[in-house]
């Protein structure tokens, strides 16, 4: 007969739903100095988190910037005779095109070239339009970033090429700054994590062991294990939303404020700061969604650990 | 309504609480359970709702059989029953209306329902007047009589009692036991552990003695039977 007896019903009501939000947020006032610690372990590795993600992501995006910028630079033997010049720049450009991998090749004479370099450091540097001492250029920029080396390497093997240069070993080396930056981060705070975890589940410990009365009444009136159980994953969530709110704040101002102070001096350069509008959306998501992760993980410890129900 | 067949209760420090108790309770029935202190009269009663597993044996309550009831079900068993205890384990932060209510509330019972069940069972233990005091406020008895209400506001099936009137003066017992015959006369069934010679010589019910996890005296209307 006992079979008839399935199960109480889980679905709950709106009304329960609401007495378990107050239930959980009132244990927060009580718990004080327990919540106090808890909220404060959250927002300094929620805090950590987010500088960390927002300077990662612009690194990112400098290496990217830096990796698509690399192009070859190609400096042309210096001829005398200007025709016989002419009819080897030409030819070592058909020669370039030829190449599988070249996206484009811009001529630049060697009065661009000072131009840039007068544009670049100086007024001083006019002196040298009397007799200019650079080579004419090419720019080749590869399809790929990647093919970079090897359109490179070809290009060497051309005639009337003095010297073929490009951006090697920069790129390799931001990027290994990076993975090094990263996993130390990372450890960092895999480590704070666990911190602000094991402090929740104390707080959430120490709430189950005040309510141990109203609990064994709860259970011995017939209060399903989940109307026991919520209250307290609740409580670990507000601990885990309200730790999140000063990082999201901070980094929002800090980032913002930065932004608009260095972003007009990288104007018209190549080398751009993310802009704010998706970057804080997904950083400050990321941050809520740890928040309440940590919460709800820490409060699932105790209440697994310390509520037989 | 309540059966037990051949059930072995052994704590894991090697007790051995209950060594092959089978009865068989019927519905209406208000029983004693009586025995020297460390008898199994408290182990007995935790059997019932399930605050204890049986080792071996059976146990049906309700209908429910409660060595093949899953933990998740265990709330369903307990709508069924009422249970008072002799330090009558109130909440002390609410007051008497809240106390009993909180019952009601902790099932998700409709609010609409639940101030009218609560005035009722407040009603018939005579505490109507008391209904916004603390516990703290109150006199043993009293604070008794806010635990019976708690236990019969969800209209229980069975009401559970381990030495309810431990606790209290010859007169106040007395005032609980009408509670509790009113109880049983409106149909609940009652089962109730007491060390009250009185009350059980006087108000004649089933008698059921436990001595070492053994039923060892089974009579209806029958006495205390021990010299105090
Ligand atoms: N949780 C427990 N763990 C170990 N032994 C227990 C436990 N509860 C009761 N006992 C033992 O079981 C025996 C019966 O106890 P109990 O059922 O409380 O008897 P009564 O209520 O008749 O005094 C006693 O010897 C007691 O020490
Ligand atoms: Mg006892």
């Amino acid at each position: 007969m006992y079979e008839m007896y399935t199960e109480v019903t889980t679905a709950m009501k709106a009304r329960t739903i609401r007495r378990h939000f107050r239930e959980s947020i009132k244990s927060l006032g009580r718990n004080g100095w327990m919540t106090f610690a808890s909220i404060s372990a959250v927002t300094v590795t929620l805090l950590l988190v987010g500088v960390f993600t927002i300077i990662m992501m612009n690194l990112n995006k400098v290496a990217d910037d830096i990796e698509n910028d690399v192009e070859i630079k190609v400096l042309i033997d210096i001829i005398s005779d200007p025709t016989e010049a002419q009819a080897a720049e030409e030819q070592l450009m058909e020669e370039i095109r030829g190449l599988p991998g070249v996206e484009e090749v811009v001529y630049s004479s060697k009065e661009e070239e000072l131009n840039l370099l007068i544009a670049g450091y100086g007024e001083e540097l006019s002196l040298f339009e009397q007799s200019n001492p650079l080579n004419n250029v090419l720019y080749v920029k590869a399809t790929e970033p990647q093919q970079t080396a090897s359109v490179a390497k070809a290009i060497e093997k051309f005639e009337h090429t003095q010297e073929v240069k490009y951006g090697e070993g920069k790129v390799e080396k931001l990027f290994s700054f990076l993975n090094t930056s990263r996993n130390v981060g990372l450890i960092l705070i895999v480590g704070l994590l666990f911190t602000a975890i094991f402090l929740i589940s104390n707080t959430i410990r120490i709430t189950i062991i005040a309510r141990r009365d109203e609990i064994e009444i709860m259970k011995l009136v017939g209060a399903t294990n989940s109307f026991v159980r919520i209250p307290f994953v609740l409580e670990g969530m507000w601990l885990g939303v309200l730790g999140a709110l000063i990082p999201i704040a901070v980094v929002s101002i800090v980032y913002v404020n930065i932004f608009n102070i260095v972003q007009p001096k990288l104007d018209g350069e190549f080398l751009q700061l993310l802009s704010a509008t998706p970057l804080l959306y997904q950083v400050n998501g990321l941050l809520l969604i740890m928040g309440v992760f940590i919460g709800i993980w820490g409060s699932f410890m105790s209440v697994r650990k310390f509520l037989k129900v | 309504m309540i059966q037990m067949n051949n059930v072995v209760k052994k704590y894991p420090n090697g007790v051995v609480a209950a060594n092959g108790i089978s009865i068989d309770i019927q519905k209406g029935e208000f029983v004693y359970v009586v025995g020297p202190s460390g008898a199994g009269k408290s182990t007995f009663i935790k059997l019932m709702y399930r605050e204890e597993k049986p080792t071996s044996g059976e146990v049906v309550i309700a209908g429910m059989d409660l060595t093949k009831l899953k933990n998740r079900q265990v709330p369903l068993l307990r709508r069924q029953l009422g249970v008072v205890f002799q330090d009558f384990k109130l909440l002390p932060r609410l007051n008497v209306y809240e106390n009993v209510a909180f019952a009601l509330e902790v099932i998700e019972e409709n609010p609409k329902d639940i101030r009218k069940r609560v005035m009722d069972v407040l009603d018939l233990v005579g505490l109507k007047h008391k209904v916004r005091m603390f516990p703290n406020e109150l006199s043993g008895g009293e604070q008794q009589r806010v635990a019976i209400a708690r236990s019969i506001v969800n209209m229980p099936k069975v009401v559970i009692a381990d030495e309810p009137t431990g606790n209290l003066d010859p007169e106040t017992s007395w005032e609980i036991m009408n509670i509790f015959e009113e109880i049983n006369t409106r149909g609940t069934t009652i089962v109730m552990a007491t060390h009250n010679r009185e009350i059980v010589n006087t108000i004649r019910k089933r008698v059921i003695a436990i001595e070492g996890g053994l039923i060892v005296r089974d009579v209806y209307g029958g006495d205390y039977g021990y010299e105090s």
